[in-house]
């Protein structure tokens, strides 16, 4: 009960005429960026983070969840009408959302992708109530061991389930980790990875730099590289008589929508999986488990509202360790995450102690930015429609200049702009090698904190490097992330033996 | 796509060698007295785990290629104008603390809009005339961060004087 007292003062914070406008406009922000094809959530919500400055943090923050919530109900408007998924989480809408397009139901595709969203959401959002408090007081418990054995763990989720090589993606993780030590040592406090002298290097590479980046101008390459012809927008139109439809035919989903939602959520938890493959599996559990398999994939409305409820669920899912825990669920929340750090509230447990309006005003706007979200998203359905004309390059001209003031204004420093257009060139050339960037950008951001965590535990107990297994809470979570780790190894040995024992039949 | 995945890979040994140089300034090992590793260490051997991993990518590309090694790296329609995108940004930021940021980004949007995006003169100029208007009142006059000027400082003084 008494999570609900706190939740009814987060309403207080969060219905405040301030916070209720930022909400709504970061919602439409979210669904245009994220009707965008090329640009997701963490595009819009690097290149978004400079402007914030605007508003106090606590509104900044609410704004920057609002876009990443917005951004999920967006991906599915441009799988309708384009055909390309709006962003990597809405590849699963495409699958059926573009067939019924194609039939004339785009109307109705896109009031399903809503009304599912909206379920995914806000059964996500109750489990983000319920979950949140045990786990930051579990959190509480956590010394520097425990921290160091939690940032381990969400790195290994990425070599045992990211689904990238393996190889690349250990580089990509030492990389952020790496670039995350540059500037002053962290103990000592002695310059080092001072780069060619440049004093731009003493305040540490920001994670903000990396991001817009890596998300803003190597997004830009590499969409100015895979769109060559403008796509083809399919019209849309929308009467109320096809709204009540649609909202029948969502009312025999229920079971496929809580499935999805349950799955999103807890698949996004975890930072190396996330909203993509949760809405990928949430497809493949509804087809497997109809009646008719046959008619997915031509159009079945069953086939978008699986994988738009799991991948909303699994954006709040993934607040849900950053939140508590300090550990972000996916590269969005992992920006963030820095964003929170910069503005001095750091998340985990103590936020909760320390800031409670903060953190009950951010958990009741996501309520609020859900119902701001369907109700914008099906009024501004004609608005996309005619925003999706919009041609590639003047978008891409604007989200390069925003990258370029955004970049300047935090630091003031020219440094950190050269730095982002270098991260950008290189971002796009590892991309396109199927380097995976997710784990680069999570490295960077959670980079301090694993070298503090790791040196604070090694001199409290006078270099005993036994320490970290002989606590039970961060013995488990280094055995789990072991666990991680030798997962491929065995996959790959296993698919070994399969071989040898194939061969011999030929 | 095979020369690329190992250029990229011998690129990343090097740079790891190099943030090794950098690292060794400062203590690697163990330190006794006060326990845990000292400050280089972790970027040091961090950078020795990215550097054998690259080099198992070009032991792996020269022991078993993959079946689409073949597929060029580089689309010859595509890479050109990725390249041109890429200089035209460096040239802006260049010009950023000599022609100021106004200058700059005017002429990067005329640039993009009109030469590679070949779009009309009319949307080209309410982009590139409505772009420094929006930034100048957003970042200027209601955050208060000053974007470099550059030569064109004193046209702005009788702005300042406006609005601050």
């Amino acid at each position: 009960m008494e999570m609900l007292s706190l939740l009814a003062d987060g309403f207080a914070t969060s219905l405040s005429p301030l916070n209720l406008a930022i909400v709504i406009l970061g919602v439409t922000a979210g669904l245009f960026i994220g009707a965008m094809p090329g640009l997701g959530s963490v595009n819009g919500v690097a290149i978004v983070l400079p402007l914030t400055f605007i508003v106090p943090p606590s509104s900044a923050i609410i704004l920057l969840a609002a876009i990443y919530y917005g951004a999920m109900y967006g991906g599915a408007v441009s799988s309708v009408l384009l055909g390309i998924p709006g962003a990597s989480t809405a590849v699963a809408t495409t699958f059926d959302g573009r067939p019924m397009a194609q039939r004339g139901k785009a109307g109705l595709a896109l009031i399903a992708a809503a009304v599912a969203s909206f379920v995914g959401g806000t059964i996500s959002v109750v489990l983000f109530t319920i979950f949140a408090v045990p786990l930051a007081d579990l959190a509480l418990a956590f010394g520097p061991a425990e921290e160091f054995a939690l940032v381990l763990l969400a790195f290994t989720t990425f070599v045992g389930l990211g689904g990238d090589d393996i190889l690349k993606t250990i580089i990509m993780i030492c990389l952020g980790l790496v670039l995350s030590t540059v500037g002053l040592d962290l103990i000592s406090g002695q310059p080092r990875l001072i780069f060619g002298d440049l004093p731009g290097f003493y305040s540490g590479i920001s994670f903000l730099v990396l991001a817009i980046g890596v998300y803003g101008v190597g997004e830009v390459l590499h969409t100015i590289e895979t769109s060559k012809s403008a796509p083809q927008v399919t019209p849309a139109k929308l009467t109320f008589r096809e709204f009540g439809d649609g909202l029948r035919q969502m009312n025999r989903l229920w079971k496929t929508m809580s499935v999805g939602s349950f799955l999103g959520f807890f698949v996004g938890m975890l930072p190396a999986a996330g909203a993509t493959p949760a809405s990928l599996m949430a497809y493949g559990i509804a087809k497997t488990t109809s009646k008719r398999p046959e008619t997915f994939g031509t159009g079945n409305i069953e086939g978008v509202a699986a994988p738009e409820t799991a991948n909303n669920a699994a954006s709040t899912g993934s607040l849900l360790p950053m939140l508590t825990l300090g550990i972000p669920g996916s590269p969005t929340t992992a920006l963030l995450l820095g964003g929170m750090v910069m503005w001095g509230l750091m998340p985990g447990p103590m936020l909760f102690i320390e800031q409670p309006d903060f953190v009950w005003g951010l958990i009741s706007s996501l309520y609020t930015a859900n119902f701001a979200a369907v109700a914008i998203n099906i009024a501004l359905i004609p608005l996309f429609v005619w925003a999706l004309r919009m041609p590639f390059t003047v978008l891409c001209a604007m989200v390069l200049v925003l990258c370029i003031v955004g970049g300047f204004a935090p630091s003031q420093k020219m440094h950190d702009v050269w730095l982002i257009a270098g991260f950008g060139v290189a971002g796009y050339l590892l991309r396109k090698a199927d380097y995976p960037l997710a784990p680069l950008v999570l490295a960077l951001v959670l980079g301090p904190l694993m070298e503090k965590s790791f040196r604070q535990t090694l001199i409290a107990e006078q270099g005993n490097l036994l320490a970290f297994v002989e606590r039970p809470l961060s013995g488990t979570f280094i055995a789990l992330a072991a666990l991680f780790f030798v997962l491929p190894l065995l996959k790959h040995v296993r698919g070994k033996e399969k071989k040898q024992v194939v061969t011999p039949a030929e | 796509m095979l020369t690329a995945d190992r250029v990229i890979a011998l690129s990343i040994v090097g740079l790891s060698v190099y943030f090794m140089l950098h690292a060794l300034a400062l203590p690697i090992g163990w330190e006794g007295s006060t326990g845990g590793p000292g400050g280089g260490a972790f970027p040091f051997w961090l950078s020795l785990v990215m550097a054998l991993c690259a080099g198992g990518i070009l032991l792996r590309s020269v022991q078993a290629p993959r079946e689409n090694s073949e597929a060029p790296f580089f689309d010859p329609d595509t890479v050109r104008a990725v390249a041109a995108v890429a200089v035209a940004l460096a040239v802006t930021i260049a010009l950023i603390p000599l022609a100021g940021a106004y200058v700059a980004i005017i002429l990067f949007l005329i640039w993009y809009l009109r030469v590679f995006g070949r779009h009309s003169w009319t949307l080209t100029l309410i982009l590139t005339a409505s772009t420094p208007v929006f930034l100048f009142l957003f970042f200027e006059v209601t955050l208060k961060i000053l974007l470099p000027k550059g030569w064109t400082e004193p046209l702005f003084l009788p702005l300042y004087a406006t609005f601050f």
